[in-house]
């Protein structure tokens, strides 16, 4: 839960986060518009299901994955945000090509 | 600087690569492209600065007083970097780097969604340092970030917290990033200082380095402004809380004897920041314990190269001394390179270092000083709770370690065997650190002995798709068969 200081410029971008529209501004990574955009949980864990949510914001501890036009595992802190994109959030494992993951063995 | 947008604006080859766009890089390719080489420098941020002068070029804050002068002293070494002749790949990332035999090193790189491999004869990897890991119970929970995340949000987004804040640890940088919160704003409920008094004691012989260093009058400056936040000190625990919703509410601490709630929306954890090893361990660089900073650094010598030949590492990866020696580090870095190149003679490299030494080692002396007083103490370091994630990727507690120990496994990477411990996405980053100390504790040996995570190349993840885009050659095959 982040707010904008009122004197940065307006938020022009148009993006979807888990279906919902939302702004954000030119030149901005992918956590820092989720962030202002008011989303708190970006991903449940693979293994105990825990909620989290970007920790370092400078690509080193990988909390922040979410999936980005279909494909998972997308480090949202170090990804620009661009007009259109369409973000969710991650629930599990994901693979590589952003699909879940069905675990087979114990 | 000729920005590069795409693999293929890239040159099979350069006299020397660069990696990472801080202080360090950047003064490093300066005087490397006026020594003649020719230089490239790959960045994973979209934009000059590193994380200290993060967003400098294009940040959204109007105000100057809010980042404050240290940070807009940036500006000078950005733009020398604009003005010199090197090439420059922003969201860049450099995933393998393979010595290769004495003709220099293959480098792995990724840029644009493709990935290309390159020559480089020098490497000079300014991958910086980022924050300590703060173990404590429910450091995982959502609303919980670093200082330096919430330092970034303000800097390159001008992002503020929304709601109550609680800050806390301790080091430079908490004092930093509350003068700048406050500064912007933010609803500051308290600071919970977990620096030891005893501090004081053990940091008093590095006194007189630091009293020669500017530390000590920024150091003033910026806390009599953070002190006009709520100040806690002598805090001993720390605990985060989850409301029904499973993010944080509740933040507590224990000073004396008791123990207080605090209700926050924001909880920022910060004591000090370490080395990002990553690179050089993966490459195999002679690191060892440093204990003033408690944290592992490769091994350099004077013109900041590690144990591989033609590789260097100035600025905070090679130890940390702050901005200001990052950019002296990576002049000398490049003084060193262009030596070992041919382009400079001896003479001519020790010439221009003299003064550039001189000032570096002025600045060095001061932080024995600021580590000794803002060491972290060991409660927030090893975490006595057993129920404390230590691996926030693989999910391994506290208690998880000392159990497989206590069972005889005896070092951090027959440690990954058993619980996966590192072996998620961060590849250790984020334990790395606690796990080696909690090892050294439970077995009652050296931080030393124990030993840190063996790390592998890619030490960034590539997409299979990114690996696609590779050319059909040699290198190609290698990259992915070995
Ligand atoms: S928030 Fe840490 S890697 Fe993105």
């Amino acid at each position: 839960m982040f707010r904008r200081l009122p004197e940065s410029d307006t938020a022009t971008l148009r993006f979807k986060i888990d279906g919902r529209p939302a702004t954000g501004r030119a030149g901005e990574s992918v956590a820092a518009a989720m962030l202002a955009a008011g989303v708190v949980t970006c991903r449940t864990t693979p293994i105990g299901g825990q909620k989290r949510a970007p920790y370092c914001l400078m690509g080193v501890c990988f909390e922040c994955l979410v999936t980005i036009d279909g494909i998972g595992n997308r480090q949202a802190c170090l990804i620009p945000l661009t007009e259109g994109m369409d973000i969710r959030s991650q629930d599990g494992a994901r693979d590589m090509a952003g699909e879940p993951v069905t675990e087979a063995a114990p | 600087m000729k920005r590069l947008a795409n693999v293929v604006e890239l040159a099979a080859s350069y006299d020397l690569a660069i990696i990472g766009a801080g202080p360090a890089g950047m003064s490093a390719a300066v005087t490397a492209a006026e020594a003649g080489l020719s230089v490239l420098v790959l960045d994973e941020n979209g934009a000059p600065g590193g994380q200290i002068y993060r967003g400098i070029t294009g940040t959204p804050v109007k105000r100057r007083e809010i980042l404050g002068a240290e940070f807009w002293r940036g500006e000078e070494i950005v733009a020398g970097f604009e003005r010199c002749e090197a090439s420059y790949a922003p969201h860049a990332t450099a995933w393998s780097l393979a010595p290769d035999g004495s003709k220099g090193f293959e480098i792995g790189v990724s840029l644009g969604g493709a990935v290309r491999h390159i020559h480089a004869s020098e490497v000079i990897a300014a991958t910086g340092a980022h924050e300590r890991p703060f173990p404590i119970p429910g450091w995982t929970l959502p609303g919980v970030m670093t200082a330096g995340a919430a330092q970034i949000a303000l800097k390159a987004n001008a992002l503020v917290p929304d709601g109550r804040v609680v800050i806390a640890g301790c080091g430079p940088l908490l004092f930093l990033v509350t003068a700048q919160l406050l500064a912007a704003g933010a609803n500051i409920v308290a600071v919970l200082d977990t620096a030891e008094p005893g501090n004081w004691r053990r940091a008093l012989p590095h006194l007189p380095g630091f009293l020669r260093s500017p530390y000590l009058m920024k150091g003033l400056r910026l806390l009599l402004k953070a002190r006009r936040a709520n100040f806690i000190s002598r805090v001993t625990a720390l605990r985060a809380e989850a409301g029904d919703d499973g993010c944080l509410a509740r933040v507590a601490h224990t000073r004396g004897s008791t123990e207080t709630t605090l209700a926050c929306d924001t909880l920022l954890l910060h004591q000090g920041v370490v080395p990002n090893i990553n690179l050089a361990n993966a490459v195999g660089c002679e690191q060892d314990w440093d204990d003033g900073q408690l944290s592992f650094v490769p091994r350099i010598d004077d013109w900041m190269q590690t144990s591989i030949p033609g590789l260097s590492i100035p600025g905070d990866g090679g130890g940390i001394r702050g901005a200001e020696a990052a950019a002296l580090g990576g002049t000398l870095a490049a003084l060193g390179a262009a030596a070992r190149l041919g382009r400079l003679s001896q003479d001519e490299r020790n010439q221009r270092a003299a003064p550039v030494r001189a000032e570096f080692e002025r600045l060095s002396a001061g932080r024995a000083f600021l580590d000794a007083l803002y060491r972290p103490p060991k409660a927030f370091r090893v975490p006595a709770e057993a129920e404390t994630i230590v691996c926030r990727c693989e999910e391994v507690t506290a208690g998880e370690i000392r159990e497989v120990v206590a069972g005889g496994v005896t070092g951090p990477n027959q440690l990954k065997v058993f619980l996966r411990c590192g072996m998620g996405p961060c590849q250790g980053r984020q334990c790395g650190l606690t796990v080696t100390e909690l090892m050294a504790d439970a077995r009652g040996v050296s931080a030393e002995a124990i030993g840190s995570y063996h790390l592998r190349p890619p030490f960034k993840p590539v997409t299979l798709g990114e690996l696609a885009s590779l050319p059909s050659n040699d290198a190609a095959v290698k990259a992915v068969v070995r």
